[in-house]
């Protein structure tokens, strides 16, 4: 294994979570304690069974909800349009099209379809679907509808991108395909990835780092690093190294589940 | 057997598809001959009973009768089906721009909606024959009674299903919109308008057969007036002199306008949700 760099230590800060935490109702603890420090051009995971509070983290972090504890701060200021979202179902409008759907961050900032054309263009051919911009969602697979999503979060080329396991719902050789698909997307447009997902796999081979979560209450375990160099090729998934960080951040997940049990 | 032969048995429709096809024949035979033969026998049993009882035409006149009155009073049947579809679509109008108008302004503000659902329930569940007689009362305008009339019945269905469809904008688009900073109005006019359509629509159709309804009870209600009388009152004049044959042809009038608005408006509804609703979408098993 080569020497670790670590380019990311360089990297300006985007985002930091300060011992954040919510409670729900009073007595429904969802999170606690997250500390976390984002830097700009990170692929995070958070990683963790149902319920530790993956989506609160997000939900939090996209201003949807106060936190109840902690302080979440920015460097720089924020503007709409710095922010773009996956959730886990596509999240389509069934009534427009997939160049209207594409459109919508552009078109809630006033800016007419006319002149952002070039910029929704563009990121339909990053995700392939050039060729779909005039059908509507129902005609499309469920991979090619997430892909219509991802299109849509990063067509104002967001600083950060938020997504709430994005491919949990698709077969196995799609989500291959998509995480791809996703790195080399995420190069292309040089923005920072928060990734919530219930796999091990998929969060190794996609983030330098990986915050393993735990339930009851929703809290950060600890934290791991993934070295290896981007871009990651398919032949990474097979690859020794990516094998000895699946076994490292699996016994890192089955620790926090074991706390639980 | 030969690979030629194999090809050649894929290309002949298999089981599934010639049963698919044979349902669909049965299916579009179906609907149209079907009822088109219940009215043949419909209406011969009708003839027939009338004459083997050689009952009166001014208890029970036969079809052709009926049919014979229907051009005979032509120019004043016609003349006051006109008035009816013309109270009937008016108030169909003011209960969508009301119902709507209503079903936007409960959405924007709760404490509207909390005011003010409770007497839109109660207007719908008292029966119009028992406001009508009061409505007239107060309203001068004949026309202005009658439309109020009918939009009272009609203005529901399109009141609860618009905001009901208001309401159902999924919620992750919803939090889609909250994080693009989307305004109210942005809101309303890109998210919520849209969810709502199919909702409105299916309102619509029931609200359209309403307001007939509501504007035939309301003109039995008015009673006798003046220049413009609709088919309601040609019905009750009709009565009163005995005159069943053009009581029925009034009737088939009416119904007539009924299947007629109702076709209209589902088919409205179908051209406007056809691209992307499930509802519009055709399956072939
Ligand atoms: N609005 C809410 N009101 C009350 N409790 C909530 C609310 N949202 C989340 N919770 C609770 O907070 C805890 C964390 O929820 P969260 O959705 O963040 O988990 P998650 O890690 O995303 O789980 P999953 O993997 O199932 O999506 C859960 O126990 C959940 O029941
Ligand atoms: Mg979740």
């Amino acid at each position: 294994m080569t020497a670790p760099e670590r380019p990311h230590a360089t990297r300006p800060e985007l985002l930091r979570l300060d011992r954040v935490g919510k409670t729900f109702n009073g007595d429904v603890v969802a999170l606690r304690g997250m500390s976390l420090q984002v830097r700009e051009g990170d692929f995070i995971s958070l990683l963790g069974p149902s319920g530790c509070g993956k989506s609160t983290a997000l939900r939090l972090i996209s201003d949807l909800m106060h936190p109840s504890e902690g302080r979440i701060t920015w460097a720089g200021p924020q503007e709409t349009g710095d922010l773009g979202v996956v959730f886990q179902e596509p999240t389509l409008m069934p009534w427009a099209t997939v160049a209207q759907n594409v459109w919508l961050p552009f078109r809630l900032r006033g800016k007419s379809y006319a002149s952002v054309r070039d910029d929704v263009l563009e990121a339909l051919k990053l995700v392939g679907l050039e060729k779909f911009q005039n059908s509507y969602p129902r005609e499309l697979s469920g991979g090619m509808k997430m892909r219509v999503s991802i299109a849509r979060a990063m067509v104002t080329r967001p600083r950060l991108i938020l997504m709430d396991e994005p491919f949990a719902a698709l077969d196995e050789i799609t989500r291959f395909k998509l995480n791809n698909d996703l790195l080399t997307l995420k190069e292309a447009i040089g923005c920072t990835v928060i990734f919530v997902t219930h796999s091990v796999f998929e969060s190794v081979f996609l983030s330098d780092r990986i915050v393993v979560m735990a339930a009851r209450p929703g809290r950060v375990i600890t934290e791991l690093q993934v070295d290896a160099a981007y871009p990651r090729p398919e032949s990474f998934r097979t690859s020794a190294e990516y094998a000895a960080y699946t076994r490292q951040a699996t016994d890192a997940l089955h620790e926090a589940m074991g706390e639980v049990a | 057997m030969s690979i030629a032969d194999s090809t050649e048995t894929t290309m002949e429709p298999d089981a599934d598809e010639i049963a698919r096809q044979r349902r669909k024949r049965v299916e579009t035979f179906g609907k149209w001959l079907l009822p088109a033969v219940v009215l043949v026998l419909m209406l011969v049993i009708w003839d027939r009973i009338v004459v083997w009882n050689e009952i009166p035409h001014y208890i029970l006149p036969g079809p052709g009768l009926v049919f014979e009155t229907l051009i005979k009073d032509w120019a004043m049947l016609f003349e006051a089906l006109l008035v009816t579809v013309q109270i009937t679509l008016m108030a169909l109008a003011v209960a969508v721009i009301g119902g709507v108008g209503l079903a936007v302004l409960f959405t924007q503000s709760r404490l509207v909606e909390m005011s003010f659902y409770p007497y839109a329930v109660i207007l719908q569940v008292t029966p119009i024959v028992a406001i009508a007689p009061l409505i007239f009362i107060y309203v001068d305008s004949r026309i202005a009674g009658l439309l109020l009339c009918a939009w009272l019945v009609a203005f529901f269905p399109v009141l609860s299903n618009t905001t009901l469809g208001l309401n159902s904008a999924d919620h992750n688009l919803r939090d889609l919109f909250r994080i693009y900073g989307a305004s109210r109005w942005q809101t309303l006019r890109f998210l919520q308008l849209p969810s709502a359509l199919p909702y409105f629509l299916g309102g619509l159709r029931i609200a359209g057969g309403l307001s007939l309804i509501g504007a035939v009870v309301a003109e039995y209600v008015a009673g006798t007036g003046g220049l413009k009388s609709g088919l309601a009152f040609r019905i009750l004049e009709a009565g009163y002199r005995l005159n069943i044959p053009r009581m029925f042809a009034a009737l088939i009038l009416i119904a007539g306008t009924g299947v007629i608005i109702f076709a209209g408006l589902s088919f409205l509804s179908h051209m406007l949700l056809r691209k992307w609703h499930e509802s519009a979408l055709k399956r072939d098993h």
